[in-house]
């Protein structure tokens, strides 16, 4: 007999993993980001996107983005999981985390790539 | 033998009178890492884009964003979102370190959510106080 439910999920070794990689991720990126405001003695609009306008700090932020919406995705999973328990709602509010979290990778790339220094 | 006896569902006490359960600490910093993590995803994420979005649009944008930045009530919230990123942050790197094994004794495993919450809070006002 199979017993597994719709749930939403599967049974997420990788989710696991990739919840501690995009963190790593984040982190890392969060001390360079610290770093550069602490070397410069603090931040100005002409650093802001001098620094944004560069090819590999842009990149960057793109992928904490992605790293952040990801790790945001397997967190609020397990929220939904632990406390909805049906799961007519629990796959509407999940589903409509991903949807969200989708349109702000898009309201990413059009802030991103909208820099013109 | 336990392998081949009919599983009995057992009714098992419940005990959940909430006023009187005391969560211990390592508890209440597991809770709030949940929480600090909702917090962000439904109102931080959100903000940080239009944030850095008006940062990014103009000069006057920048400017606009610092003045409305200046309000009491604003810098309230964002001494609220900087707890809530470094209590996150601190309460993840624990649990990378408990992934290693590092600390997963019952006595380090409680003294480092003490780590954990003094660490957060001092960091949150060192940058309050930077931000008034």
């Amino acid at each position: 007999m199979i017993r597994r439910q719709a749930v939403g999920a599967h049974y997420g070794l990788r989710d696991w993993l990739l919840q501690r990689l995009t963190a790593i991720v984040m982190a890392v990126y969060t001390l360079m980001l610290l770093g550069v405001a602490l070397w410069h003695g603090g931040i100005d609009h002409a650093l802001w996107t001098r620094l944004f306008g560069g090819g590999a700090f842009r990149l960057a932020s793109f992928l904490f983005m992605v790293a952040l919406a990801y790790h945001a995705w397997v967190g609020m999973r397990n929220i939904f999981m632990d406390y909805v328990k049906p799961v007519a709602v629990r796959l509407t509010l999940q589903s409509l985390t991903v949807a969200v979290l989708i349109a702000y990778l898009g309201w990413t790339i059009q802030i991103l790539w909208g820099v013109h220094p | 033998m336990a392998g081949t006896e009919p599983r009995v569902a057992r009714r098992r006490p419940v005990y959940l009178d909430l006023p009187r359960i005391r969560l211990p600490l390592p508890g209440i910093v597991s809770f709030l890492h949940r929480v600090s993590g909702a917090l962000m995803f439904l109102f931080g994420i959100p903000l940080l884009l239009a944030g850095v979005g008006a940062s990014l649009a103009s000069p006057e944008s920048y400017a606009s964003l610092r003045d409305a930045l200046a309000h009491p009530l604003a810098k309230l919230v964002l001494v609220g979102f900087v707890w809530a990123y470094v209590h996150h942050f601190f309460a993840g790197i624990r649990h990378l370190l408990l992934d290693l094994h590092v600390g997963v004794d019952l006595a380090p495993a409680r003294r480092s959510t003490v780590v954990v919450a003094v660490l957060s809070v001092a960091l949150t006002l060192i940058i309050g106080v930077r931000l008034w």
